[in-house]
């Protein structure tokens, strides 16, 4: 067993564990996107930051991939944890708008703007359908390709592949494709109707005496970021 | 080539070579690095063999091709050993000459380099302001051996270091060794070597490991790293045996890039000659002891230089980095332990045991010893690779040994450690060349590119520069290192050209930041790091573009406008010299320049021999 601090709780959990699988199983919400129970973690969307360590050595890591060490000092919601994850999402909101779980995550995490040029991309490169594909239909049929701003997902050379069986995994787990949002493509669309999820503390005026575990509370974080 | 069976075997040999060479005959040497190839010495190398054969000098004068000296400005030169002569820029006729001037014993006056300030003529290299502030101990090696002559490396002491680590004394002794020398990697990150080595050799007993030397250079107008496996493949080979044997390591591999043909072909030539001597291989010089290197070329991924990519590369995926920990000194190459280093503290390891721990410590500062080699690029009167001990200060590098601006304008900043490095403007030149302190200032040591900017340098422009390399380099697996690299340029390339707004600074700061936090590899987490030291020293020139639309260096394309002031004599030349005709007005009068016409190329100024073209 591994013993580590999450949000100030003294935890223990099995040795492999990762940190997300630890704040999950105590209960702490922390957002993913690609990362889905039965694939290997990847750590390519980054939303799952946690801040771990202390003082100047503080630093943010994915903590889908990152492992649980003995010792480990860790915070989910902390002010700088909750800024990336909404410059994130305001990222993922510039480039693809017209998924729903963009839109639900940007929406459930309070971000308000997009500032950046409006693009409408399909693909976010999350590698979900790549890993569905290897680990649970064992086909292989695609991966990633190139780098950097030409990085793609498809088969070697656009060549119709041969071990794809059309089973349509890749369809179904994408977060991007699936589910799209019926908006009417304004200049910078940003939803959020459909899925209000703040905190029921912060309708409160006095939150306050209010019973709350969590240590950072998410809620007075992003009260605090106001 | 003769087999050498023991230890006893080897110091008959190099004691044979030492004892073979008067060291009064004359010698030319030739730098034929990439570089100096490139920019003529394979010919007056060709001109030099046929005037020694031609004037039957044979025996009376040698000659020593060897791997780049550093001064790139004087390229392609020739040294004279043992008088240490230096002739700049040397021509077919001027070789010619060269030579006959060698065997008579002579020194041609007209042909030294001349001090570009007192005008006086020097004749040694180590007089030149260049050389006499640095501390070659790596680069001064280069002038003395041919990289593809085993024995030439043998007879300058070459692999007594591991002679010497293998006789009597134990793994323990080296790694010791290593670490109280406090050598950190020269790579950039700056990781103490000793304390690597250390971990790597406590790693659980039956457990292969491999050792990894990281010559993936690939940040841009670097070239340390090439030049000392091209100039002297057999010290990273030495550093490396040194290393497998302080480790318990079987296995080492060499990463290179592809773009490095000669750096391979000696590398190849060097690994061969070491195994035909028995210095690389099963059961090294009798001790049991066993070692085989060999060399993974890398496709030009700037993002295989990281170490966990670099291990991916190596295995035969997609490079690209994946978590840490577990770090590779647990987990590497094929899951077993790996330690990765770069050429240069590869190169200095046969150093640090040769003369001990506390000599090489002496060089440099507390934390930072030894010597450093820096590129010494940009706008810059003597461009080269230096060798400095740490914690010089950027002054010295830059005025003393580069000798200043290469042309009027006044030197600005200076970029330390590539794309993912930093700009330190000219007030802080004071700063002390080392990991921490470079660190502190927002930039890196990087593993040692300097590139010098002056006054008509835009600093936008630098930032949007780096930016648009590193888009195109990132891996890509990293959501904010792929799309924040993208933003980044973007609004980079939304203020040069006049659209940006004070709101797009906040932004661009905001989103700099959370890329340099939420990334996975040292690639994404150093980024920002172009956009944040121009910022942070520079915000000034960014808040020009934006509120007065005015690039003050006149770069930025869309904010400049060029015009003819009243200097013009009409004398025709801007005229010719338009690729686009926007330039009219007859000889003799003042000319015009079309704006509409005008692509803002700078032509017409570089020819301009009155300056009476302007950019405002």
């Amino acid at each position: 067993m591994v013993n580590l601090t999450i949000n100030g709780l003294d935890v223990s959990v099995e040795d492999g564990s990762t940190v997300l699988e630890a704040a999950r199983f105590l209960g702490f919400p922390i957002p993913t996107l690609c990362h889905v129970d039965g694939l290997s973690s990847y750590g390519a969307c980054r939303l799952c930051v946690v801040e771990i360590g202390e003082g100047p050595r503080a630093k943010l890591v994915s903590s889908c991939t990152y492992p649980a060490e003995e010792g480990l000092k860790v915070r989910t919601a902390s002010a700088r944890v909750i800024r990336a994850r909404k410059m994130i999402l305001e990222l993922l909101l510039a480039s693809c708008p017209q998924s729903k779980t963009i839109q639900d995550l940007a929406a459930a995490h309070d971000v308000r703007q997009q500032r950046f040029k409006q693009e409408y991309e399909d693909c976010i490169l999350c590698g979900l359908c790549v890993r569905m594909c290897e680990e649970q239909m064992m086909a292989k049929a695609i991966g990633f390709r190139g780098r950097g701003e030409k990085r793609s997902i498809g088969t070697p050379f656009d060549i119709k592949s041969d071990v794809c069986r059309l089973c349509g995994a890749c369809m179904y787990i994408c977060p991007a494709c699936q589910l799209r949002c019926t908006y009417n493509e304004p200049e910078k669309p940003i939803c959020g109707a459909c899925a209000n999820l703040a905190p029921p503390c912060l309708e409160k005026d006095q939150f306050d005496d209010m019973m709350c575990y969590m240590d950072p509370c998410v809620a007075c974080e992003i009260q605090k970021d106001k | 080539m003769l087999k050498l069976k023991s230890l006893d075997d080897f110091r008959t040999l190099q004691d044979r070579l030492r004892t073979g060479r008067d060291p009064d005959i004359p010698t030319i040497v030739i730098p034929a690095g990439t570089c100096g190839q490139a920019s003529g010495a394979s010919d007056i190398i060709r001109v030099a063999k046929r005037e020694i054969l031609a004037k039957e000098l044979t025996g009376k004068v040698k000659l020593r091709i060897t791997g780049c000296h550093g001064f790139c400005q004087i390229e392609p030169s020739v040294l004279i050993e043992p008088a240490r002569t230096v002739y700049p820029n040397v021509g077919l006729k001027e070789m010619a000459l060269i030579v006959e001037a060698v065997a008579k014993g002579e020194v041609l006056t007209d042909l030294l380099l001349k001090d570009s300030q007192t005008g006086e003529q020097i004749e040694k290299q180590d007089d030149l302001p260049f050389f006499s502030k640095q501390v070659r101990t790596l680069l001064g090696r280069n002038e003395k051996v041919d990289p593809i002559r085993v024995y030439n490396y043998l007879e300058h002491g070459g692999y007594g270091s591991l002679v010497k680590a293998l006789d009597k004394r134990s793994p323990a002794w080296v790694i010791e060794q290593v670490k109280s020398s406090g050598l950190r990697g020269r790579g950039g990150a700056g990781f103490p070597t000793g304390l690597k080595w250390e971990m790597l050799a406590k790693q659980p007993n039956g457990r292969e490991k491999f050792l990894v030397c990281n010559a993936d250079e690939g940040d841009p107008g670097a070239y340390m790293d090439r030049s000392v496996l091209e100039g002297n493949p057999h010290s990273i080979i030495e550093g490396m045996l040194i290393g497998a044997y302080g480790t318990g390591s079987k296995h080492g591999v060499i990463y290179v890039r592809n773009e490095y043909p000669l750096a391979i072909k000696h590398l190849i030539i060097a690994l061969r000659q070491a195994s035909e001597l028995s210095l690389l291989g099963e059961n090294i010089l009798g001790t049991g002891f066993s070692f085989d290197i060999q060399i993974v070329r890398g496709a030009g991924a700037f993002v295989c230089g990281e170490e966990t990519a670099l291990i991916r590369s190596i295995e035969g995926k997609m490079g690209e980095p994946r978590q840490r920990p577990p770090f590779p000194i647990q987990k590497g190459i094929d899951g077993k332990p790996t330690a990765i280093n770069n050429v240069e503290t590869w190169a200095n390891i046969p150093i640090i045991i040769d003369g001990e721990a506390e000599a090489f410590a002496k060089t440099g500062t507390k934390n930072n010893s030894g010597t450093k080699i820096f590129s010494l690029v940009g706008k810059i009167r003597n461009t080269g690779l230096v060798e400095v001990p740490m914690g010089i200060t950027i002054k010295e590098i830059v005025y003393d040994i580069g000798g200043g601006p290469s042309g009027k304008a006044k030197i600005k900043a200076v970029q330390t450690g590539g794309p993912s490095g930093g700009c330190i403007p000219a007030d802080k030149f004071d700063l002390p060349v080392d990991y921490d302190s470079l660190t502190e200032a927002g930039s890196i040591m990087g593993s040692g590119g300097m590139i010098v900017m002056d006054e008509n340098t835009c600093m936008v422009d630098v930032a949007k520069y780096f930016m648009n390399f590193l888009k195109d380099e990132s891996c890509g697996k990293c959501f904010t290192c792929r799309k924040g690299t993208q933003r980044m340029y973007e609004i980079l390339d939304d203020i040069s050209a006049g659209r940006g707004t004070p709101e797009h600074l906040d932004l661009l700061e905001e989103l700099a930041v959370v890329v340099r936090d939420t990334t996975m590899c040292g690639l994404g987490q150093t980024a920002p790091n172009p956009v944040l030291s121009t910022l942070r020293y520079f915000r000034d020139e960014y808040l020009e573009h934006i509120e007065n639309k005015r690039c003050p260096a006149g770069v930025c394309k869309e904010l400049i406008h060029y015009s003819i002031n009243e200097n013009c004599v009409g004398c025709q030349a801007c005229v010719k010299a338009c690729p686009e005709g926007a330039i009219t007005g007859e000889k003799k009068q003042p000319h015009t320049i079309d704006a509409d016409k005008c692509i803002k190329c700078g032509a017409c100024r570089s020819v301009c021999k009155f300056e009476a073209v302007d950019v405002t």
